[in-house]
């Protein structure tokens, strides 16, 4: 936009561009996403969605952000370290399974069952979900920590913990 | 007991690699700590598991608990375990090798964490028992290995680097393929229900034939064998030392054993085919590696190409699959792995200690170090196979069986391999520690008492391997009976249906 | 339906060996995506295109379809994006430091200038 607008004749666009309806509609949106992604997210065990998915459209979600605002306001909007948000999806991924397997079953043996609840009626419950939850903040942080990189100016040579599914 | 063993290969540096992302990019130091202390506990689990699998045999678990032809195994057999351990030891010598040459800045960079999650990799794909889960697992220690080829960003790492993914990719990209055909011809993904399933069916069996040559593509680019090794010698030019010297003994070892794992399970049907098309691409990749051996002056690339010669003979033991040939190749297998870790670590030593990797502009460097000088020469005979060392235990078998199954020719191009090999090694041993001596106020002030330690430890193992061989017979051969006898693989699946 | 599925994935496959030949790194990089594309839709054909239920969860169901294939397909995918990904960042990196996108001059030792 900046480039379209100096074509135009406008020289003085050095600053960021404020676009009040972008900026907006990308806050309300956001929120829409997000709770879009949740939907996603829980709706995984026996329907399409899951934690990939849903962190990919969380991940969309703040990328819109960067595209309305700039990476330094992000930054300050989210005050979240995508590598230790990495590490973090790392660890939850692993640390049930292992718990699981303290019990004498073999590795990733889930367990799961149903609950009465008043409201929602039978609502199953998996520790798979809490695996799901890893999955989805890394595909999330990975995909901010690429984006973000490539974005930024001066980034490094850096590495990402690579999502493993 | 037997769910949680199978798993902690793959599951220890796992662990340890969050655990080192989690401590962040500040603390040099503790990294250094949790890596070499996950070396030492890797080596501690898997003399365990050799141990368990000589005394109870084949350990398996089932991974969720789902039935084995349903579910994904974990399976480790004897060969798998003597990888494994190989792996940890080798492991622990470039952790401990790392700390004064790989520099504080790639350090920093996340180093130790992507060798963790690439040893997890390896060994997950040493101990898998079903064929999809190993690509998984190749992408696995492949994704750690494009960070680390590319880790520091120097010209000639991103430029190598970049060809290194994008022959790896298309590569990945066949395997999926490969396993795609497989299961619509089978219908299974386990290995040995894959076996079992072939060794009942009696009729045109001739697809098979094709999913040979895919698989065969896919793991001859991974192992770099004849056509397709010529991404090799540039693509491990380009990185570090220690992080060459992982790549050379390991990452082309995953292939090999891909290669030995899938020929004897899948494709006995039509060997007078698919076993041929090994034993001429094992030839060819001899010749070619021998070519690069002498052609060369610069010492990393002399030994890059003496691992395409290594390649090519353990494929010719392992394309004659009968009892003789199998034992030689796991037997030179694990040889090999130890014996160009060190060379690895030797050469990197001297060119860290002068500066140059040119054997021309180098000599008589065994005034200042004799000790690593006459290492060096025991390495070079190990590694060229003379009688008490063990790449002759190896070598012999393999000829043996070759002579045995009619291949002359064959054979006596191994052979002369070997005084290929010899010739290229001593070079570098004549023109840099004997002759014209250099400039010693050159040579680098640099610390290397770890540098050093790291290579006699691998040289010993070497020789203790040599005249253990008697001892370690029957591990290698019980290794090598899942290999010339694959029904002892899938005996796993005897009680289900 | 399987021929035309797997005609569509040989188009695929043609266009990124097309893709890969070319000489710009972008082009080559697409040309790895649309390779893993192809070969994803040859391996969803492989285990046969039906409509069904779900297997395992109900014992009622009779004609199900097969769930592999698609657990398969769905780990390459993200697999595939990670590396595509990856390929990214050091394709630009590759153009910042060597100051080409152009694989012809990406040859020979590099000369190192810091």
């Amino acid at each position: 936009m900046k480039s379209t607008l100096k074509k135009l004749g406008y020289n003085r666009v050095h600053k960021q561009m404020n676009d009040v309806f972008l900026k907006y509609t990308a806050k309300v949106v956001f929120l829409v996403i997000i709770t879009f992604s949740i939907n996603l997210f829980f709706s995984g065990h026996y329907t399409p969605g899951g934690g990939f998915v849903g962190g990919l459209l969380a991940a969309g979600a703040i990328i819109l952000l960067l595209l309305a605002y700039d990476l330094k306001t992000l930054n300050r909007m989210i005050r979240i370290d995508n590598k230790r948000m990495i590490t973090a999806g790392l660890a939850a991924c692993l640390i049930v399974p292992i718990l699981l397997m303290f019990f004498g079953n073999p590795f990733f043996t889930h367990q799961h069952m149903y609950l009465q609840l008043p409201v929602f009626g039978e609502v199953p419950l998996h520790t798979a979900v809490l695996f799901d939850v890893g999955v989805y903040i890394i595909v999330a942080a990975t995909t901010l920590l690429i984006i973000t990189l490539l974005a930024s100016e001066q980034f490094m040579s850096d590495s990402e913990g690579a999502d493993r599914e | 007991m037997t769910d949680i063993l199978p798993i902690l290969p793959m599951l220890v540096p796992f662990i340890a690699g969050i655990i080192l992302l989690a401590i962040g990019r500040t603390n040099v130091f503790l990294h250094r700590v949790v890596a070499s202390l996950t070396g030492l506990l890797l080596i501690i689990i898997s003399f365990f598991i050799v141990a368990y699998v000589a005394r109870y045999g084949m350990v398996v678990t089932h991974v969720g608990n789902w039935e084995a032809p349903f579910g994904i195994s974990v399976v480790i057999d004897m060969l798998a375990a003597l990888l494994v351990l190989a792996t940890a030891i080798v492991t622990l010598a470039v952790v401990v090798y790392s700390f004064q040459s790989i520099g504080a800045a790639r350090e920093k960079f996340f180093y130790y964490p992507m060798i963790m999650f690439m040893i997890s990799g390896i060994n997950g794909a040493f101990t898998t028992g079903d064929i999809f889960n190993m690509f998984v697992f190749f992408e696995v220690f492949l994704l750690s290995s494009y960070v680390l080829i590319t880790l520091g960003g120097t010209k000639i790492q991103l430029q190598e680097g970049f060809k290194y993914f994008l022959v790896n990719i298309i590569a990945s990209n066949f395997f999926v393929l490969a396993v795609a055909y497989l299961y619509s011809a089978v219908g299974s993904l386990n290995m040995a229900d894959i076996h079992n399933k072939l060794a009942a069916f009696d009729g045109d069996a001739s697809i098979m034939s094709l999913i040979a040559v895919v698989m065969l593509f896919v793991f001859a680019t991974k192992a770099g064998l004849f056509p397709f090794y010529f991404w090799l010698p540039g693509s491990y030019f380009a990185p570090p030392m220690p992080i060459m010297t992982i790549f050379g003994a390991l990452l082309t070892k995953v292939g090999v054993y891909a290669i030995a794992r899938v020929y004897s399970l899948f494709f006995m049907d039509n060997t007078g085919l698919t076993h041929q098309m090994l034993m001429l691409l094992a030839v060819l990749t001899i010749i070619m590696g021998s070519i690069g051996a002498i052609a060369y002056s610069d010492m990393k690339k002399i030994i890059i190409y003496n691992i395409l010669i290594a390649i090519g003979i353990i494929i010719a033991g392992i394309a004659m699959m009968d009892e003789m040939g199998t034992i030689g190749a796991t037997y030179y297998l694990i040889h090999d792995i130890f014996i160009k870790a060190g060379l690895f670590f030797l050469i990197g030593f001297i060119i860290y200690r002068t500066g140059e990797s040119d054997i021309t502009k180098l000599g008589g460097l065994i005034k200042i170090h004799p000790v690593t000088g006459w290492m060096f020469l025991i390495a070079a005979f190990g590694l060229a196979g003379v009688p008490p060392l063990p790449g002759f235990y190896g070598k012999l078998f393999i000829v043996t069986s070759l002579f045995e199954n009619g291949h002359m020719i064959s054979g006596i191009i191994v052979l002369l391999s070997s005084l290929v090999v010899l010739y290229s090694v001593i070079r570098i041993f004549i023109s840099v520690f004997w002759g014209e001596s250099m400039d010693f106020t050159k040579l680098k002030p640099i610390s290397y008492d770890k540098l050093l330690f790291s290579s006699f430890l691998m040289v010993i193992i070497m020789v203790a391997f040599g005249f253990g061989a008697d001892f370690l017979y029957p591990l290698f051969d019980s290794a090598a009976q899942s290999l010339y006898d694959p029904a002892s693989y899938s005996v796993y699946l005897l009680g289900v249906e | 339906m399987e021929i035309l599925i797997i005609i569509v994935a040989g188009i695929m496959i043609g266009a990124s060996v097309y893709l890969m030949l070319s000489k710009s790194l972008i082009r080559i990089i697409i040309g790895t995506g649309i390779l893993s594309h192809g070969i994803l839709l040859m391996l969803l054909t492989m285990g046969g295109l039906k409509r069904g239920g779900i297997p395992v969860l109900d014992d009622s169901v009779q004609q199900y379809s097969d769930p592999l294939p698609q657990a398969m397909l769905l780990t390459v995918i993200v697999i595939t994006f990670a590396l595509t990904a990856y390929m990214l960042v050091i394709a630009i990196r590759v153009y910042r430091e060597l100051g080409t996108d152009n694989v012809e001059e990406l040859k020979g030792v590099p000369r190192e200038d810091d």
